[in-house]
């Protein structure tokens, strides 16, 4: 790599970092507007709200529900990864909304000498797709340090929309 | 008489590449009287972990040093530990389950390797990590149980496959983690999947041929579980017609969990095999109603029919994912001036347990760890319709509370107060050496849906050191007649080593950071410790070589404990917007799978 390439490459790499100090892989998580007690932001991806006393969103204490029912025993508690997935709170950085939920529906490989991690897709789960925005929301809310670790302590009520999206996505199994 | 011919065959066969000394029979339980092998991965039949060989002991342990090392090349969790075969070591490796032998006259030379070809597919359906427990030796063969649940019988000297079987589908999240055992003609493996709703059986296969001989399930009708209604019996009473289906909702048994991934000991005498089952599925108590029988049970099956003798569930509608897996440790003792054949088990539920191995009699059960509090006791009145039963605590009743309501403050926490990590029994003490787990836990149970191969959990769960305290395990002496802790030393992290005790009057044991400890078997005084390359999860063994004793653990941290304790824990009494979090694990230690060997120095 020559100097100019590293040039580029380092402003590349500044510029990257800049984005990642005030956004997550969506962008900018502040909550532009609601939905039937979803919130989402400027660009219309789903997003948490918690309030100065520390009220989470409905959405955001589902998903950390889901998330330590579904995903944890692989990515360990409060999305802080294990020996064995990585760190969700920290891969959000990263990773878009539509990123998530393509990986969460199709599964991702990365199976090589060095790597056996595997990721499953979890397209036929009910208990994940019926809440995969609450536990995006969830998750969001960890990467931007909005919730600390452990279950938050106070939530909104369930929204009517959520609890009749539950039923028509779970059925009556 | 045909068995007779066979084993003569191998003997022959095992004496001339090996050169060791004329044997009489080349019988596991011949070798494994042979101190200076560990030719099973519990060293003996009844699991006792237990090694005469005493040129390592109390007062030259502490100049112990490290001999040779070998790295497996794999970076997930790993438990279990290598055999010894005459000069042979025989290792594993977690996925994708690799097999070396190494020769232990030339360095630790490689003398084959066995790679099998497996769906990376299988690696998500492993609840907990990618781990394998170890492998097993009969009939010239070592027996491997790789993770897509194949058991494969390589050649011991060569390391070709002699046969191979298929014994379920990972698809449906059916997974092998634990080791293949052989006893007599028969070798047996348990299967995994309680988060994945795969109801539990046991195989037992013909060594020689790899013929499956039978299967028994830890529920069904009486034709899976092989029971005999009037035959079996629980607590000394006939179990009954349909034992098991008739405390299940409906069709709830199929996808009911009761896994049997822990580890299998043997009575030649009795005939007996004794093994545990695990949870039943889901983790939501709400939605499979009844004792769930026989999920958290311990069983006594024939080894040549598969047929149950006894059973004893002791977590009966389980509420906290108590699974009951862990290994069954048989000693003779003397209780009350009278000779008993006992069994001793350390539950994950917190209670340790000494039965009479050959009625299934409850003799002693109690905690092992003063911080359970989800029961206060065993009830141990005979005239008790509750005979046997745990006594619960309302408040810490995962079902009472109900779905969506999170029960505070359970201890242990799911990983219990013990997990797969084996107990050590030294009859030189008469004592029991165990690795514990000291964590509560918060648990809030929800309806969830099954569906075949995909994890089928159904509870929230935050886990923490008990309240005021900052250790999360202790290793302890216990005396299993009285139901007594005799000493226990703190350890900073949860002890998921297996433990291994000895005629040198001393008791080896790994931590989560990495050391190996060798403590004194009476008193729990710490007398050697070395920091090897990974937090230890696997077990402590022993063998002779050379006319040297020489002492081997891997290391190489995941598992359970890599999951649940690598980020650290949270801590449920921090107040808003502080930082939570016990010590993380991943600030001590890192991924990889090394074999430390330990000898004393040349004089």
């Amino acid at each position: 790599m020559n100097y100019r390439h590293w040039t580029a490459a380092v402003a590349m790499l500044a510029c990257a970092l800049a984005v990642a100090a005030r956004a997550d892989g969506s962008g900018d998580p502040a909550a532009a507007s609601s939905e039937n007690g979803k919130y989402l932001d400027k660009d219309g991806n789903p997003t948490f709200k918690v309030q100065a006393d520390g009220t989470v969103d409905w959405y955001t204490y589902s998903g950390f529900r889901r998330y330590h029912s579904e995903c944890h025993v692989c990515h360990g508690p409060d999305g802080e990864g294990s020996s064995y997935a990585p760190a969700l709170a920290n891969s959000l950085k990263a990773l878009s909304y539509s990123d998530f939920t393509n990986i969460v529906t199709n599964g991702r490989k990365h199976v090589d000498t060095a790597n056996e991690n595997v990721m499953p897709s979890f397209a036929s789960n009910t208990n994940v797709m019926c809440y995969i925005d609450d536990i995006y929301i969830y998750l969001r809310a960890r990467a931007n340090d909005a919730v600390p670790r452990g279950r938050p302590p106070k939530h909104e009520h369930k929204p009517d929309a959520a609890e009749s999206a539950e039923t028509s996505c779970m059925g009556t199994n | 008489m045909r068995r007779l011919a066979i084993l003569t065959t191998s003997v022959i066969a095992f004496m001339a590449w090996q050169g060791v000394p004329v044997r009489a029979a080349d019988d596991v339980a011949t070798l494994a009287k042979d101190a200076k092998q560990w030719v099973m991965s519990t060293g003996d039949f009844a699991n006792t972990r237990y090694s005469t060989l005493d040129q390592i002991n109390a007062s030259n342990v502490g100049k112990l040093q490290v001999s040779w090392t070998f790295s497996t090349g794999v970076l997930r969790g790993h438990e279990g530990a290598p055999l010894v075969i005459g000069d042979v070591m025989y290792l594993h490796a977690p996925f994708p389950n690799t097999v070396f032998a190494l020769d232990l006259n030339n360095d630790g030379k490689i003398l084959w390797k066995y790679e099998p070809k497996q769906d990376p597919n299988v690696i998500p359906v492993m609840c907990c990590d990618t781990v394998n427990r170890g492998l097993a030796y009969g009939d010239g063969k070592i027996f491997l149980h790789q993770a897509d649940t194949t058991l494969v019988a390589l050649d011991a000297k060569t390391g070709q496959v002699v046969w191979s079987v298929k014994d379920g589908d990972a698809s449906k999240g059916e997974t092998g983690t634990d080791a293949p055992f052989v006893f007599k003609d028969k070798v047996l493996i348990g299967v995994s999947g309680g988060e994945f709703g795969v109801r539990g059986w046991v195989s037992a296969y013909n060594v020689k041929d790899g013929k499956l001989a039978w299967r028994g399930y830890s529920e069904g009708p009486d034709s899976d579980t092989l029971m005999d209604p009037e035959k079996t019996t629980s607590l000394g009473k006939p179990v009954g017609k349909d034992s098991s289906t008739s405390t299940w909702q409906g069709d709830q048994w199929k996808i009911g969990g009761g896994d049997t991934w822990g580890w299998y000991s043997y009575d030649p005498a009795l005939n007996l095999v004794y093994y545990g089952s695990g949870n039943p599925s889901t983790w939501n108590p709400k939605q499979r109603p009844g004792d769930n029988k026989w999920s958290m049970t311990i069983w006594a099956r024939d080894l040549d029919t598969g047929m149950a003798k006894w059973v004893y569930q002791m977590t009966p509608h389980d509420e906290w994912d108590y699974d009951g897996v862990n290994e069954m440790i048989l000693s003779d003792e003397t209780v009350n001036g009278q000779a008993r054949k006992l069994l001793t088990h350390f539950d994950r539920n917190g209670f340790g347990y000494t039965l009479d191995r050959a009625t299934g009699e409850l003799l002693v059960a109690e905690k092992y760890d003063p911080a359970v509090n989800w029961a206060t006791k065993i009830e141990m009145d005979k005239s008790s319709p509750d005979y046997g039963k745990p006594v619960r605590v309302k408040s810490m009743s995962t079902e009472a509370n109900g779905e969506d309501v999170n029960s505070k403050g359970i201890c242990p926490a799911a990983l219990g107060s013990k997990d797969e990590q084996p107990a050590a029994y030294s009859p030189d003490t008469e004592l029991f050496y165990v690795p514990t787990n000291h964590v509560c836990m918060d648990y809030e149970p929800f309806k969830v849906s099954y569906s075949a191969g995909q994890p089928y959990v159904g509870a929230t769960l935050s886990m923490y050191p008990p309240q005021g305290q900052s250790n999360m395990g202790n290793f302890i002496a216990w005396d299993n007649k009285a139901g007594k802790i005799v000493w226990s030393d703190p350890e900073q992290f949860s002890v998921w080593s297996g433990a291994l005790a000895t005629k040198g009057g001393i008791v080896f044991y790994g931590t989560l950071e990495g050391y190996l400890k060798a403590v004194d078997a009476k008193s729990g005084k710490e007398l050697y410790k070395f920091k090897t390359p990974s937090g230890i999860i696997g077990n402590v063994m022993t063998y002779e070589h050379g006319g040297k004793q020489y002492v081997a653990v891997f290391s190489g941290v995941g598992g359970w404990a890599g999951i649940g304790l690598a980020a650290g824990l949270t801590k449920p009494t921090d107040g808003l917007g502080a930082v939570g979090g016990y010590a993380a694990l991943s600030n001590y230690t890192a991924l990889g799978g090394t074999l430390t060997v330990f000898s004393l120095p040349s004089q």
